[in-house]
């Protein structure tokens, strides 16, 4: 029977999850920056065509789909801002789980707030 | 007495690796340290462009239900926007694509399977850039549609 490995500073800890977190929010983002960039095109073709395909976006499930994007989107940015000061920071690897926690709490406040006023506006009335 | 070895690396903080310690028999230069620090710049600023960008678009006024081609043309009649969306485009990708480039890297073993997914992820960053960069700067924010001018503080008047 394997044991599980001990004392790591970093598999399994802080450092391993918020990698992993990156990694998945950040191809997430790069495949929907591919269809954006699609879908906006089309205002090249006709204000019809786009307004249509723009028209579908808008309903409850396209909502929520956004604001899952919005959540991975305000996770990639803070993080990325913690993995420089990591990097380039004197004190930034001895704070990184410190600093995980603060990226963790500024997610929480701003994707709240995100999730709050665009969920009411698309899920609301006018 | 013990003789300490030099160390494997070239002159210390020149990010070079000694010759003989590079496994592929020649030096790719720079490239990864660049492309290192091109990460961490361009997240900086497109920390800023997103975050601007979503809140323009969807936190101000309606939100999404002020989204449509309107909208769109409104923004790009103004070269604040179009530069705005320009930066954003061009870093964005760059950056989404030298990220993917270092996944492939991480997990795909065979040779032949990392050349040709970077492939598609190359061909498809170009098309995708040069797109955008087009539909931003040849869209026409004021088209004549069946003789009638679409409405919008920002067009002259036909």
């Amino acid at each position: 029977m394997p044991t599980k490995p001990a004392g790591t500073l970093y598999r399994g800890r802080e450092g391993m999850w918020s990698w992993v977190g990156h990694r998945i929010t950040g191809v997430v983002i790069f495949f929907f920056l591919l269809v954006h960039v699609l879908d906006t095109s089309l205002v090249r073709v006709s204000p019809e065509a786009y307004t249509a395909v723009i028209g579908a976006y808008k309903n409850p499930l396209m909502a929520i789909g956004e604001t899952g994007l919005v959540a991975a989107i305000v996770f990639h940015a803070f993080n990325g801002l913690r993995v420089i000061a990591i990097d380039f920071w004197k004190k930034g690897a001895k704070y990184q789980r410190q600093m995980l926690w603060t990226v963790l709490i500024l997610w929480v406040v701003v994707f709240g707030a995100f999730a709050v006023r665009h969920l009411s506006l698309a899920l609301g009335g006018h | 007495m013990t003789t300490i070895e030099s160390p494997r690396s070239g002159k210390i903080g020149s990010g070079k690796i000694a010759p003989k310690y590079n496994r592929s028999g020649h030096s790719r230069g720079n490239f990864e340290m660049i492309a290192w620090l091109f990460m961490r710049l361009s997240g900086v600023v497109l920390v800023v462009l997103i975050f601007g960008h979503l809140f323009v678009n969807l936190m101000v006024g309606q939100g999404i239900h002020a989204i449509d081609f309107g909208f769109v043309a409104g923004k790009w009649a103004d070269p604040f926007w179009q530069f705005w969306d320009l930066a954003m485009l061009w870093l964005a990708m760059l950056h989404g694509t030298n990220g993917v480039r270092t996944i492939i890297n991480d997990y795909a073993e065979r040779d032949a399977t990392r050349f040709w997914l970077k492939g598609v992820l190359y061909a498809a960053a170009f098309v995708i850039i040069i797109l955008g960069t087009l539909v931003i700067f040849t869209f026409n924010p004021c088209p004549v549609v069946n003789g009638v001018q679409l409405p919008g503080g920002f067009c002259p008047a036909p």
